[in-house]
């Protein structure tokens, strides 16, 4: 009797997979239950969820789902999903869709609103469509932050016979996850959304960037697009996957590399609104942008992004609780909401139990914020004042056990590791600023340097004869970060100094002093 | 290279030669089925896209997911980035080595897209996340 069967609902994000909810799924079939793979709530410290009528189990774990089938299994019930506080919080319009619908199903997302931004964008006309963005207000979520009318603007006033638009979808950053739930949870607004900027700037082929470490994402988009190809045609999409390079999420590096050559970064200008994809003019916009656009294109949909947030920061941004942190997950609301309300009321503070030590917004580039300053509203322009960024929106919370020098130096290493090789204080510096740190935290000694044999040669005029102190080295180490700074080609040599020199200036006792 | 190789490699160029931007999509399905992308591919691939060995080696040298040489130990890849580290990653890591031994390949990446419930590993492509010692050992054991 198959009407009489429940149906449960458990998500089918590889987060959730990971933490198990494969094998929870499987024993629910086996229990006789109806299982409907969803998207996730992004409530990752309940995944595995167990969703039966509206109400929400987790973790689960196989050998409790014959409880959760009988309505009991209270200790791990979380009541009505939708009315948890970490939901009711939220404003989610990019994440509308979160853990309510089958991510391959084009008829739950057309019963959803599906297309509708699209449909309307192709009556409205290209020039009204950019017009449109651009009132949202909407700011490129990748990291920069850039005013995507404008970029789209420009791609649509550019000469050329071939545009493309290309979504970078090469969400490297630690402490990040959003793009990979948009691409896993909802991957036919991604789709719609280059669908449309294809039609405002007169683009009929475009790319996504998928990094390799995302296997699910880069097969669910596949199978959308493969649902989907004849609803957006003209306008073709297809996946390319990247190849483990970190720097291929700056978008120049990104388009050499789906060139098929090495992920350089390319000097700017030309800008890829003018000169991108193989010399054409190309729309390069994140994932979260892109999937932004279906919402704002829809009936009075600019008007009401326009009204969320604060100063210039338009609309919502999914920010993403990670690290040491008690409720972890996807967290949507619209700018201005301060550090201390994500990181105490939302995410109820370190999952250790200890005291929180230190938060880093924004990636491995972001600055590491101490406590005194999570007062400071979520917005890009107040971030950027307080040598901070807010990036792809990834919080990374580190309790009092966090060694702040060893971060720092990781930064540096992590820097090292992932240059592209193309400008030196990128290439060199990330080298030598693990060195310095090194130096300034070595124990035994105070943390200076002797001249080495090649310094102390007469013919060396202008090389330095005596011993480096270790107030010698912090001073070498922010000249070093004042020239990564100003002299690197893009973010990634140009922001590693912000996490060094944040830990540095707010953790000096983590660098032995 | 074996006859079968060389027939597999053509078939692979010839799979993906009309495509915008071939390089990266042979290079990948090349490491998936030879376990690397060595100096006779290399030649191979060249002569097809009309490039210089040495282009075709300078993206395969650039890339983290290709290598010149095989390496037929499985292969454990555990994140070890900031959200990973905060979550206590670097504990476990001289267990991982000693679990892994000469046996099994431990590879740092980082970051899976895992970070709120890390430590996370990837074996293939089965992703596992809240390790612990014993959870990571056992991962290690069994791959």
């Amino acid at each position: 009797m198959s009407g009489d069967a429940i149906t449960a609902r458990v998500s089918d994000d590889a987060l959730a997979r990971a933490c198990g909810a494969d094998e929870v799924a499987a024993a629910l079939v086996k229990a006789g239950c109806q299982v409907e793979r969803v998207s996730s709530w992004g409530m990752h410290w309940l995944e595995p969820l167990v969703e039966v009528d509206g109400k929400g189990w987790g973790p689960v774990t196989p050998d409790r789902v014959q409880e959760i089938i009988e309505g009991g299994a209270g200790d791990i019930g979380i009541g009505l999903i939708a009315d948890h506080p970490f939901i009711k919080r939220q404003q989610r319009l990019t994440f509308a869709r979160a853990g309510k619908t089958c991510p391959l199903s084009v008829e739950a997302y057309e019963a959803t609103g599906g297309w509708a931004g699209m449909r309307r964008a192709r009556v409205i006309g290209p020039a009204q469509v950019l017009q449109e963005v651009v009132q949202s207000g909407l700011r490129g979520r990748g990291g920069a932050g850039f005013p995507a009318g404008i970029k789209w603007q420009t791609v649509a006033g550019a000469q050329g016979e071939q545009k493309y638009i290309v979504c970078n979808a090469d969400e490297g950053d630690s402490g990040t996850f959003a793009d990979r739930m948009l691409m896993e949870g909802d991957p036919f607004s991604l789709v719609e959304g280059m669908a449309i900027a294809g039609h405002a700037v007169g683009a009929n082929r475009g790319y996504i960037y998928v990094r390799s470490e995302y296997p699910d994402a880069i097969r669910k988009l596949q199978d959308a697009i493969r649902a989907c190809g004849a609803l957006v045609a003209p306008f073709e999409v297809e996946v390319r996957v990247g190849a483990g390079a970190y720097v291929c999420g700056e978008e120049t590096s990104l388009l050499n590399s789906l060139e098929g050559k090495r992920g350089e970064v390319r000097a700017k200008p030309p800008l890829p609104a003018i000169e991108g994809l193989f010399g054409c003019p190309t729309v390069v916009n994140n994932v979260l942008t892109l999937a932004a656009i279906p919402h704002i294109l829809a009936e009075g949909g600019a008007a009401l992004y326009d009204g969320l947030g604060i100063d210039r920061s338009k609309g919502t941004m999914p920010i993403q609780l990670a690290g040491n942190i008690k409720h972890g997950g996807l967290f949507e609301c619209a700018f201005g909401i301060t550090l201390r309300e994500l990181v105490y009321d939302v995410g109820g503070g370190t999952a250790s139990g200890r005291l929180v030590k230190a938060v880093q917004v924004g990636g491995p580039l972001g600055a590491y914020l101490h406590p005194d300053q999570f007062d400071m509203p979520f917005d890009y322009e107040a971030y950027a004042a307080a040598n901070a960024l807010i990036g792809h929106g990834g919080i990374v919370v580190f309790d009092d056990t966090a060694d702040m020098g060893a971060m720092a130096r990781f930064a540096m290493e992590f820097c090292a590791a992932e240059s592209c090789g193309k400008c030196t204080p990128c290439r060199i510096g990330a080298v030598r600023g693990v060195e310095i740190v090194d130096r300034i935290r070595a124990k035994g000694t105070d943390g200076g340097r002797q001249p080495d044999r090649i310094e102390i040669a007469p013919q060396m005029h202008n090389a330095p004869k005596d011993a480096r102190s270790r107030a010698d080295e912090i001073q070498l180490l922010e000249d070093l970060c004042e020239t990564m700074k100003f002299g690197s080609l893009c973010a990634l040599g140009g922001f590693t100094p912000y996490p060094v020199m944040s830990a540095l200036k707010h953790w000096p006792e983590d660098f032995g002093g | 290279m074996s006859m079968n190789q060389t027939t597999r490699l053509a078939e692979i160029c010839a799979a993906h030669r009309h495509r915008e931007g071939p390089l990266l999509p042979i290079l990948h399905e090349v490491q998936a089925e030879f376990g690397c992308v060595d100096t006779e591919c290399e030649i191979a691939i060249a002569a097809v896209l009309n490039l210089s060995r040495a282009e075709v080696h300078g993206v395969v040298s650039f890339y983290h997911d290709f290598t010149s040489q095989r390496d037929t130990r499985p292969e454990v890849q555990i994140c070890r980035a900031e959200a990973c580290k905060a979550r206590g990653v670097e504990a476990l890591m001289e267990a991982a080595s000693q679990a892994a031994g000469d046996r099994v390949f431990i590879k740092t990446v980082y970051c899976l897209g895992l970070c709120s419930v890390g430590p996370s590993a990837r074996v293939g492509d089965r992703l596992v996340a809240r390790l612990d010692e014993a959870k990571l050992k056992q991962l290690i054991e069994n791959s």
